[in-house]
C-alpha cells in the first residue's frame, strides 16, 4: 500500500470510523449543534454537557467517512474533563496538525493520540473531514464563553 | 487527429474504429498520478479536450482574436465567420430547424436559468406547476424552486423506482392543467438513467404543456434529434462534450423564444437604444448579450467536428461496451452496490461499498490513478432517494478502455484491503 494512505488510515482511525465511541445522542446535555459539509454530505450533530467551565460529557450522531467519523470519536473522547479553555487550545493544535507542514513538539505533546490524523495534511481534499466535527466543537464553545462574559445569560443553546 | 475524415453527416464504420489512437487524441490522458497511469472516470463531471480543440483555440487567439459582429475590419470578420459558423455546427449538432434557434450560454445552468426566468416566469400563477423528476440535478431543481417562490407556484416531482426509472404512471397522473412546464433531465448525472423522454414529450404535448430537457450528460453521449424529439428546450455543456468551459447551448423553439423577453441587457441583444424606449434584436442574438465567449464558442465547433468525424452513434456503441464491461467488474465485488440500474443506462455507475464511505474510496483510488467522483453529484435529493449519505461515480467516455476500469477494480480491491 502507498505509505501516504497508510499513514492516513492508520489503524487507530479505521477502529474509530468502524466503531465510534460516545456515538449517541446524549440525554443531559446542554449544547447540541449541527455541522454540514455540503461538498461531501457529511453531517454531525454534537451534543456537549459543559458545567462549571468544563466539559463534563460529549457525543455526537450522524454520517461521513472514516476519517470524519473517527475524528469526532477521538474528539469527544479527548475533550471530556477539558476546561473549555484548554478544549478550544486543542482545537488550535489539532487545526495546526493537519494543515501545517511541521507542527511544533508543544502541539504534538499537546495531542497525544490526536497525532494519528497527522496523514491527513498530506490530502488536502480531506482536511474539512478531519475538522468537520472539531468546528462544531471550536464554534459552540466560542459561543460559551461569549454569553459567559455576559453575566445575564445563561449558558445553554436549548 | 487519428481520424482523417471530413466533418460529415455519415460517419465511419465502428469496427474500422482505432480508438486507441483516439485516446492519444487526449495528452492530458498521457500523465501519470502518483507514478501510476491516469484512469479518468469523471467524465460526467467534465470530459477532456482533444489536441483538436486545444489547437483551435490556440489558433483563433494566435491569429483571429477580434470582437464580433462589430468591426468592419478583416480581422473581426474572421472572428465573426468563425463564431456563427459554430452556432450552424450546433443547428447541424441538434438537428433543430433554423439556426437561431441555437443561443450560446454559459452552460446548461444558464440555459436553464435563461427558460425559467424568460419563458416560465412571466406566466406563472399561484396554483400554477412546474413539473421535474426526481433524478435531476440541483440546476434544474433550484431555477425552478426559485421562480415557484417568486409567484406562489408550486414545485411537483416524478417519482422513480428503486432502479431509478421514472415511473411513467405516476408521471401521467401529475400532468394536469395546471402544468406549466416540464423540465427534465435526458440522462442523469448521478444515476446513468436514459429517461424516455420521446414518449414524455408525447404525453405532456397532447395536454399542451411545454418540455425543457437538461441534456448535459445526454449530447456527449447519445445522437440528439431535438426535431424528432419535438422538445421545446434543449440544454447542453460545452465542456462536458469535449469542449471548453464557460460554453453551452440553449435549444428553443422559434416560436417559444421569439416571444420571451430578453434574459440579460447589454450590447448586442439591441437593435437600436433611446432613452425612452430601447427595441431588441432579433434572434438569438435578443439573449446573447455583452460580448459572448468567441474562444469557448469556436472551440466547442472543434469538439463537435471532432465527435462528428467519430459519429455518436459509434460513440454510444463503444460505451456501452465499456458499461458493460465496468458494470460487471464492480458486481463482482462482494459488498459493493450500484445505485441507479436502469435497462437504459449511460456509461456513468454510482456505487457504494459496506465498508468504505466514498470519500475514503475516492482518496484511495487516487493514490492508484484513478479519478472518480464522491459526493453527492450535485444531487442530494438522488442521494435521499436512495438513503446514501454519498456515492462513488465512475463515469466513462469513448476514450476509456478496459485497462482504466480494471485499474479502478484493484483500486476498490486496495480500498477492502483497508477497510476490509
Amino acid at each position: 500500500m502507498n505509505t501516504e494512505l497508510r499513514e492516513l488510515y492508520q489503524e487507530v482511525i479505521i477502529d474509530h470510523g468502524r466503531h465510534p465511541r460516545n456515538f449517541t445522542k446524549m440525554s443531559n446535555y446542554n449544547h447540541r449543534l449541527e455541522g454540514y459539509n455540503p461538498l461531501c454530505g457529511d453531517r454531525i450533530l454534537l451534543y456537549l454537557r459543559v458545567e462549571n467551565q468544563t466539559v463534563v460529557d460529549a457525543s455526537f450522531e450522524g454520517e461521513g467517512c472514516a476519517i470524519s467519523v473517527a475524528s469526532a470519536s477521538l474528539m469527544t473522547e479527548q475533550v471530556k474533563g477539558k476546561s473549555i479553555k484548554e478544549a478550544l487550545q486543542l482545537f488550535q493544535a489539532f487545526h495546526e496538525l493537519i494543515t501545517q507542514q511541521a507542527p511544533s513538539t508543544n502541539t504534538q505533546n499537546c495531542l497525544g493520540k490526536l497525532c494519528v490524523f497527522g496523514g491527513v495534511r498530506e490530502f488536502p481534499s480531506r482536511v474539512k473531514c478531519a475538522t468537520l466535527a472539531w468546528h462544531i466543537l471550536n464554534t459552540e464553545l466560542n459561543n460559551t464563553e461569549l454569553r459567559n462574559s455576559d453575566q445575564n445569560q445563561i449558558v445553554s443553546t436549548e | 487527429m487519428s481520424l482523417m475524415l471530413s466533418t460529415g453527416p455519415s460517419p465511419i464504420k465502428i469496427d474500422t474504429i482505432n480508438w486507441k489512437n483516439i485516446r492519444d487524441d487526449f495528452p492530458l490522458l498521457k500523465q501519470r498520478v502518483y507514478g501510476k497511469p491516469l484512469a479518468y472516470l469523471d467524465n460526467a463531471a467534465t470530459s477532456q479536450k482533444p489536441n483538436a480543440v486545444i489547437e483551435r483555440i490556440e489558433r483563433y487567439y494566435r491569429f483571429d482574436n477580434a470582437n464580433v459582429h462589430r468591426g468592419v475590419y478583416a480581422l473581426s470578420e474572421h472572428a465573426t465567420e468563425a463564431f456563427e459558423g459554430v452556432r450552424d455546427k450546433v443547428q447541424q449538432f441538434l438537428h433543430a430547424a433554423h439556426r437561431e434557434e441555437i443561443i450560446f450560454v454559459r452552460g446548461t445552468t444558464e440555459a436553464i436559468n435563461l427558460v425559467a426566468q424568460s419563458y416560465v416566469r412571466p406566466q406563472l400563477q399561484p396554483g400554477d406547476e412546474v413539473l421535474i423528476s426526481d433524478m435531476e440535478h440541483h440546476s434544474n431543481i433550484v431555477p425552478w424552486q426559485m421562480i415557484c417562490e417568486q409567484t406562489g407556484a408550486q414545485l411537483k416531482v416524478i417519482p422513480i423506482n428503486d432502479r431509478a426509472e421514472i415511473l411513467l404512471d405516476q408521471y401521467q397522473t401529475l400532468l394536469n392543467k395546471n402544468t406549466r412546464i416540464v423540465a427534465l433531465t435526458h440522462v442523469s448525472n448521478a444515476l446513468g438513467t436514459i429517461n424516455p423522454v420521446q414518449q414524455m414529450i408525447t404525453l405532456a404535448h397532447t395536454q399542451g404543456i411545454p418540455v425543457l430537457l437538461d441534456g448535459a450528460q445526454a449530447a456527449p453521449h447519445l445522437a440528439v434529434n431535438v426535431q424528432t424529439l419535438d422538445c421545446d428546450f434543449y440544454a447542453f455543456s460545452g465542456h462536458k462534450i469535449y469542449g471548453p468551459t464557460g460554453i453551452g447551448v440553449l435549444y428553443g423553439k422559434r416560436s417559444a423564444l421569439e416571444n420571451m423577453e430578453p434574459y440579460q441587457g447589454g450590447g448586442e441583444m439591441i437593435s437600436r437604444v433611446r432613452y425612452e424606449k430601447t427595441e431588441y434584436n432579433v434572434l438569438p442574438y435578443k439573449f446573447e448579450a455583452g460580448t459572448p465567449n468567441i474562444a469557448g464558442t469556436i472551440g466547442l465547433g472543434a469538439a463537435l467536428d471532432y465527435i462528428n468525424n467519430i459519429g455518436l452513434d459509434n460513440i454510444a456503441l463503444h460505451e456501452q461496451q465499456l458499461l458493460e464491461y465496468a458494470t460487471q467488474a464492480l458486481e463482482s465485488i462482494k459488498g459493493l452496490h450500484i445505485i441507479g440500474t436502469a435497462k437504459q443506462k449511460a456509461s456513468i455507475i454510482s456505487f457504494v461499498l459496506d465498508s468504505a464511505h466514498a470519500h475514503d474510496i475516492s482518496s484511495i483510488l487516487d493514490r492508484e490513478g484513478v479519478a472518480i467522483r464522491a459526493g453527492h453529484h450535485c444531487a442530494m435529493p438522488v442521494m435521499e432517494r436512495f438513503n446514501v449519505p454519498a456515492t462513488a461515480r465512475a463515469s466513462l467516455a469513448f476514450y476509456n478502455n478496459q485497462e482504466d476500469i480494471d485499474q479502478l477494480y484493484r483500486g476498490i480491491t486496495e480500498v477492502k484491503a483497508i477497510f476490509g
